[in-house]
């Protein structure tokens, strides 16, 4: 169970069948590219108004020229290319979050980070009068690392340090603490309420490179560290125990790696809302193609996450022509169908 | 006191998914006796255990308890008949062990049938007969895994059951408590003639306390008898493809299986 | 009459006191709630409306208004408690509780679509809600499913389903004129504002079923503790009784949530709660009196202390939650034990 596994095994297989997992590593990357390919050109394509692929072309090459097609182009250019970013931070976020805390069901939402965004959001709408994405970005960037700090210090406390079940356990009480204060202030403020209800769904319409660029050097600066803390990951992965035996600093990588995973999702929530199931469903799938270790999981979870966010999008807005359907609302249509095919299928870890 | 009871396995096979583990295997427990299943690892001797204890169904063939098939009796009554000790069980949060072991009577009560003097004998003479009665009162999670492995054999032992089978009840437990652990299972099998089937890693052991020996190999029975018969050179080389020397145990006079390996092959016979 | 009896009679003892202070404390808060409103009857005059005579002004401000509110208070407390306790238990895992494994939305999410899609009211609500919720149980059941269900597999199909349910609730929130969201979301909050006399037959009746069927049930599922193996070899079948344990758990979760909208919390907190005072006992009982406990208080709490009066689901989430942070912080444990 989510309980310490002293001993678990994660299998780096690097040894054991080389060839079959480099053939799989590349069956992954080829499929995942393929599909990221042919999702962008079809965002591009589709929305209220249908466009030729001329249009594409002249959207992309010339966005000021008159064409209403042309001009539909080039508002999806933005609007694909935040899709593609929130999907790849918040894939692997979640692959991060999973490893800090050992746990397979640990993502964003678990962790109390979307929460924290939520409420620091709703006290910015009801009490700063905050009305655009630029705004909410910074209150979601605070209120996202106040409650992962919160989380943290408190599953941390206590003899052992920051386990597993004791952050997964803070996280959800966080959660459930935040969301309720968010209902106290919504409840009271019907107008609060009005303006909430459609940013708590997160999307990624109306975006543009203007209110993107902000969140940018937080969305790298998490990248860079993920990257940095995947092979503390692999090590944490075996145990705390073992890992200190393999010479590892448990307690460092934690926070390295913990840090990576708020940038990312903090910055993911502040430009599209809080949008679920991305980051616990992508690593599990990206898993079924790198294995266990992390050296590659975070890059495939990032190529996953952004496949599965952007086709989200583009199914949201083809199904329900001309409006769109929130992607935070198709990202759970779509991708649980799909997870729980992927528990049914392969041999679920206990957890 | 203890009825002898039958238990048989006939042209059993046992599958995981599309993965045969047991193919065709005929075998019968003497009853009142020892028994001890050994074999490399992933033979399919725990599985053998398990489908024999009916917690794994049978692709084909059947576990005949007392002459009837297993499946087709009420498991409430097998329950009360066959007791496994499995390799991995559970123990509830902050339980205390004579809580724990009274839940191994589980069987022999119901909704309207509360504690009774039976239920409060037969949980105090298993805590008494693995020794851990001073610790009736101590919560589980506290104590050592050799004190752990005696409360989940106490536990099965309070299913008052005529068979016992085990999975591994040694493993994790030094020396002394592995010897400790198999004493008393041969003095449970002697003063109650309890069945005793067990898995074993450490093949001199299981020698040294089978009365009966199942060596298994790929999912079928290698050979069976006593140990003496059983352990051989040859048996050894077949079902666990190691190079070996067998002599006479100086303590107990079983089959004493020494490993060659790589490194020491020059040595001489010395006996 | 043995070495064990007196070891036995300690515990025993401990977990009758425990209880019996438990049942009082919720005897207690539920004459509270009769006595405090925005009038204060004292406690003659309530207990006079308890035993059925008719006191001026205080027959129909307790009797009508207080009293229904507070028995659903009980009861849908009471469901929480033992739901969140079967399905923790089941699964060891304190995080396995209905409202985290989202089973609990199935209810939410008819409820919601009933109320801003249809206007639905009442208990055209409950039924929808206690239907929608069975059905999504047993879809967890089915899609988990594969030769035997797995704990994990169960947890993690139980998060995906609930997901769904909760897109599907927002979605529904965004797509209603706001007066309707706002009414959807306060349901949604878990409130007893709207309770009557009319809500209790039915609760009352389906808890008397349930209730029952729940203790028949954690004999079973002591056993089943012990993992899969050890309770098959003791003479349980570990697939049947998850299955009885689920169907049952989310009864009881919605119906309670019919009654009162999934208040935040008490099923995730009860068990917890009650292991902390009883480590190593059956937690039923307890844990049905801390939920009652736990959501008496709150709408106390909710309706009377605070500068305006607020749903019995927020309080107990804003209260609940930093309890449980506080049972994390301080547990020095490594363990799975909270």
């Amino acid at each position: 169970m989510i309980a310490e596994q002293t001993t678990s095994t994660p299998a780096g297989s690097r040894g054991a069948r080389p060839a079959l997992h480099r053939r799989r590593l590349l069956t992954g990357l080829v499929l995942g590219l393929a599909a990221l390919l042919v999702l962008a050109l079809l965002s591009l394509v589709f929305g209220s108004r249908v466009v030729s692929w001329t249009e594409v072309v002249g959207g992309i090459l010339d966005p000021a020229a008159g064409d209403f097609g042309q001009q539909a182009v080039a508002t999806r250019v933005p609007r694909t290319a935040l899709a593609l970013l929130v999907g790849a931070a918040l894939g692997v976020s979640g692959a991060v979050m999973q490893g800090i805390t050992r746990n397979p069901l640990a993502d964003p939402g678990l962790l109390g980070v979307n929460a924290g965004s939520a409420l620091a959001v709703v006290i910015g709408i009801a009490f700063f009068a905050i009305s655009s994405t630029s705004q909410y970005i910074w209150f979601a960037l605070v209120g996202a690392a106040g409650a992962a700090l919160l989380v943290y210090a408190v599953g941390s406390l206590g003899r052992a340090g920051a386990t597993p079940l004791k952050l997964a356990v803070a996280g959800a009480a966080t959660s459930a603490a935040l969301v309720s204060l968010v209902s106290a202030v919504l409840l009271v403020r019907t107008d609060v309420f009005n303006v909430f209800r459609f940013w708590q769904v997160g999307g990624v319409g109306g975006a543009d490179f203007g209110e993107m660029a902000p969140v940018l050097p937080f969305l790298a600066l998490g990248v860079l560290l993920a990257l940095l803390s995947a092979p503390g990951l692999d090590v944490l992965a075996l145990g705390d125990d073992v890992a200190r035996g393999l010479g590892g600093r448990v307690g460092g990588a934690r926070v390295l790696a913990g840090l990576a995973a708020v940038l990312l999702s903090a910055g993911a929530v502040a430009v599209a809302g809080p949008i679920g199931f991305v980051g616990l469903v992508v690593p599990h799938a990206a898993r079924v193609f790198t294995g266990p270790g992390h050296r590659w999981l975070l890059p495939y979870s990032a190529l996953l996450g952004a496949v599965l966010l952007l086709g989200a999008d583009v199914l949201g807005r083809v199904i329900s022509r001309p409006t769109d359907i929130p992607v935070g609302i198709m990202t759970a249509v779509v991708g649980a169908p799909f997870f729980i095919w992927l528990i049914r299928r392969a041999k679920v870890r206990e957890l | 006191m203890t009825v002898n009871r039958s238990l048989a396995t006939d042209a059993l096979s046992v599958g995981y998914d599309d993965r045969l583990v047991l193919e065709d295997l005929s075998l019968t427990i003497p009853a009142g006796r020892i028994s001890v299943i050994v074999g490399a690892n992933a033979c399919g001797k725990s599985t053998l255990l398990r489908s024999m204890a009916r917690l794994l169904p049978p692709r084909s063939g059947r576990v005949l308890l007392d002459g009837r098939s297993i499946a087709e009796q009420p498991t409430r009554e097998v329950a009360k008949v066959l007791g496994l000790l499995p390799q991995t069980p559970v123990a509830p949060d902050g339980i205390a062990v004579a809580d724990l072991v009274a839940r191994g009577r589980y069987p022999h009560r119901s909704f309207l049938r509360p504690w009774t003097t039976d239920d409060e004998q037969a949980v105090t003479s298993a805590l008494r007969m693995t020794d851990v009665l001073e610790l009736a009162d101590r919560p589980v999670d506290e104590l050592s895994g050799g004190q752990r492995q005696r409360v989940w054999i106490a536990m099965a032992l309070a299913q008052g059951t005529d068979v016992l089978l085990l999975d591994e009840p040694t493993t994790f437990l030094d020396v002394t408590h592995q010897v400790e652990v198999l004493d008393l299972l041969t003095d449970l099998n002697r003063q109650s003639g309890t069945t005793i089937v067990m898995v074993l890693h450490d093949l001199n052991l299981a020698a040294r306390y089978a009365d009966e020996l199942f060596a298994v190999k790929d999912g079928r029975l290698h050979s069976h008898g006593a140990p003496a018969d059983v352990v051989t050179e040859a048996t050894v080389r077949e079902v666990f493809g190691m190079e070996s020397r067998v002599v006479p145990d100086a303590v107990s006079g079983t089959p004493l299986v020494l490993p060659i390996g790589r490194h020491h092959s020059g040595a001489q016979r010395a006996v | 009459m043995s070495e064990l009896a007196a070891g036995r009679t300690a515990r025993v003892r401990r977990r009758i006191v425990v209880t019996a202070v438990l049942a009082v404390l919720v005897v207690a808060l539920f004459l509270v709630t009769l006595v405090v409103g925005d009038r204060i009857y004292g406690l003659p005059d309530v207990l006079g409306v308890v035993l059925g005579q008719d006191v001026p002004g205080a027959s129909f401000t307790v009797g009508r208004l207080r009293m229904p509110r507070a028995i659903v208070a009980l009861l849908v407390g009471a469901a929480f408690g033992m739901a969140g306790t079967l399905f923790q238990t089941m699964l060891r895992n304190p995080l396995a509780s209905p409202d985290i494994l989202g089973v609990g939305y199935g209810s939410s999410a008819a409820a919601v679509v009933a109320i801003g899609f249809f206007g639905a009211q009442g208990a055209v609500v409950s039924v929808v809600a206690v239907v929608a919720g069975l059905a999504v149980a047993l879809l967890l059941y089915a899609l988990s499913w594969r030769g035997g269900v797995q704990g994990a597999r169960l947890v993690l199909i139980g998060i995906a389903l609930g997901t769904v349910l909760l897109a599907v609730i927002q979605w529904v929130l965004t797509r209603t004129e706001v007066y309707k969201a706002a009414e959807a979301l306060r349901w949604l909050s878990g409130s007893l504002s709207s309770a009557f006399w009319g809500d209790v037959p039915p609760l009352a009746l389906a808890m008397l079923i349930l209730t029952p069927a729940a203790f028949a049930l954690s004999r079973r599922l002591s056993v089943l503790q012990l993992g899969d193996d050890a309770a098959a070899a003791l003479g349980v079948k570990p697939d049947p009784t998850r299955l009885l344990i689920v169907v049952v758990a989310v009864g009881l979760i919605s119906v309670a949530t019919a009654a009162a909208g999934p208040v935040a919390f008490v099923a995730f907190l009860a068990g917890p709660i009650a292991a902390r005072l009883l480590p190593g006992a059956s937690l039923l009982a307890p844990a049905a009196l801390v939920g009652a406990a736990l959501v008496l208080a709150a709408d106390l709490i909710g309706s009377n202390l605070l500068f305006t009066t607020i749903p019995v689901g927020v309080v107990t989430g804003a209260v609940g939650a930093p309890y449980l942070l506080w049972l994390v912080a301080r547990s020095n444990r490594t363990g799975g034990r909270l």
